[in-house]
């Protein structure tokens, strides 16, 4: 005779009220295949932990986006913020598809290059950019937006070291409405800073403004705010060719628009208050249009990331061990954790499981494999009973986690790319010892043995 | 121990007369509690579970003790 397949053991105290632990999950979110590849095959052959992202969604994000603006305003460029997520294998899809490069340092600068992106095809931001990669990124021709009046004396320096008129932008901050506003970047609009900025780069001669950049803030749930700086922006650049010399060819409006996850705290699903990419476009430029004075249209940036690629990337774990707590809620331990996902911070992810599961749901929490209590996952989900080996994936998580993970307690896990035919690509290995030493060295005084 | 008084119904609903609480159970949990009730050892539920269903003995012997864990918890065994 054959055994009878094994539920584990589960009782469910059943409260009052309208707590649905204890019966059958209503709807289990269950997500079997990425980009139509079984996540039980890719996990079988690639191992667990595993991020996986997926091309055709991340051509299609920026294809979807680039329509949105470029329909109503054709003079309009994305750049790629480098940032966001800088794996080879991610920024050259979207420079396939024909986006420049967004860098703020000389590492990500360097990455940009060593991909094959030329110097007037990167836009260099960031509050501290090291003298000798502003002298390489002047040479080259990049689109330097100054942070700083330090940083005007340095590339005044460099210009008459080079003894040429080198284009600069400069990078403004504003009130749009938004807090916390981003006032630390750039020059200050309303008190008059980012004029002076500007009557500071014609006394000096050597430089010619030929862009304004902005950026207000991540996660952006107006769309509101981007009409207002939007047209702050275009209203600022009517007042500079009018008091000084310069002619705007660009203006860059930033990043931060939303993703459809959940910010922690905000309790109606993503769905509802996520805006959609028309109502950012629509905002934009119709404030560059109700703004503009004369038929000059200055050529249009965005340096869009999370909206662009948090949706592409999932995060494949799998249950190590369960316990029941002394709360009586089940705690899954699971083999990746809040080293691999850094926008745990603030976000409340989705989490499925890779199949229908029968049996009673619990509350239960999911906690990575650090041996620290900040471990957490998830601290209420409904769950039936999973056992070692059962799978979840964890999403969207393609923003901002391959390049704020650390290297803390484990190794890095495999990243993998599911391309548009269905093949599987490995675009970073998992880590090993030697990733990790590389760089130690050891006095020889404290050699063992 | 109010293990023994509980009424569960074959769907798993069971009902604690001495509280007026009310539970839900799969039938792994249902076996487990009517072996307890019984008298048996946490070793010997195990092996009836490994006997009956897909599961090892050590597996299961974990779960039974995880099982009696929830059920403390609940105040249903001390
Ligand atoms: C200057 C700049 N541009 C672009 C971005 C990308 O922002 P997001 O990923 O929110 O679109 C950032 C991120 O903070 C940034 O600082």
């Amino acid at each position: 005779m054959s055994k009878k397949e094994y539920e584990k053991p589960v009782i469910i105290r059943v409260e009052s009220g309208f707590s649905k632990a204890g019966v059958p999950l209503p709807k289990q979110r269950v997500r079997k295949s990425i980009g139509g590849v079984s996540i039980n095959e890719l996990v079988n052959k690639y191992g667990s932990p595993l991020f996986v992202f997926e091309e055709k969604s991340i051509r299609e994000r920026y294809k979807r986006a680039y329509e949105a603006f470029s329909t109503r305003y054709p003079n309009v460029e994305f750049g790629w913020s480098y940032k966001t997520n800088y794996l080879k294998a991610i920024c050259a899809v979207f420079h396939q598809e024909g986006a420049i490069a967004e860098v703020v340092s000389e590492f990500e600068y360097q990455k940009a290059r060593e991909l094959g992106i030329e110097g007037k095809d990167i836009i260099y931001n960031g509050p501290y950019k090291p003298y000798d990669s502003l002298m390489r990124a002047v040479k080259e021709g990049a689109k330097i937006h100054i942070d700083t009046f330090e940083e005007i004396n340095d590339l005044e320096r460099i210009a008459k070291e080079l003894k040429k008129e080198v284009p600069v932008a400069i990078r403004l901050n504003m009130d749009t409405g938004v807090y916390p506003q981003w006032s630390r970047f750039g020059f200050n609009i309303e008190s008059g800073q980012a004029m002076d900025a500007v009557k500071r780069i014609e006394a000096g001669g050597v430089l010619r403004l030929n862009g304004l950049h902005a950026h207000i803030g991540t996660f952006m749930l107006d769309p509101h705010a981007y009409y207002v700086e939007t047209s702050k922006m275009v209203q600022f650049m009517n007042s500079v060719e009018t008091k000084s010399g310069f002619s705007i060819e660009y203006i860059d409006v930033g990043g931060g628009f939303a993703s459809k996850n959940r910010l922690k705290g905000i309790y109606q699903p993503p769905e509802i208050v996520v805006p959609s990419i028309d109502d950012y476009a629509e905002a934009i430029t119709s404030a560059i249009y109700e703004n503009i004075h004369g038929n000059r249209y200055p050529k249009l940036y965005l340096e869009t990331g999370r909206h662009l690629i948090d949706e592409a990337g999932y995060l494949v774990t799998s249950v190590v061990a369960s316990k029941t707590l002394p709360d009586s809620r089940r705690s899954y331990i699971v083999d990746a954790g809040v080293n691999l996902l850094y926008t745990y911070f603030w976000y409340k992810f989705n989490i499925e499981l890779t199949e229908e599961k029968s049996g009673i749901s619990e509350p239960s929490v999911i906690n990575g494999p650090l041996c620290m209590n900040i471990d957490v996952i998830e601290d209420s989900i409904l769950l039936p009973r999973l056992k070692r080996g059962d799978m979840l994936v964890i999403s969207p998580v393609g923003a901002y986690n391959v390049t704020q993970w650390m290297q803390f307690i484990r190794y890095r896990p495999r990243v993998l790319m599911v391309m548009e035919d269905g093949s599987v690509e490995i675009i970073r290995e998992s880590e090993d010892l030697s990733d990790i030493e590389r760089r130690e060295k050891l006095p020889k005084k404290l050699e063992i043995r | 121990m109010r293990l023994e008084n509980l009424a569960i119904n074959k769907n798993g609903f069971a009902f604690d007369p001495t509280t007026g609480e009310t539970f839900t159970l799969n039938e792994t949990a249902i076996k487990i509690v009517e072996l307890m009730v019984k008298g048996e050892s946490e070793k010997s539920i195990a092996q009836k579970l490994s006997e009956e269903f897909e599961v090892s003995s050590q597996e299961a012997f974990n779960d039974v003790l995880d099982f009696k864990e929830r059920l403390k918890l609940y105040g249903l065994i001390s």
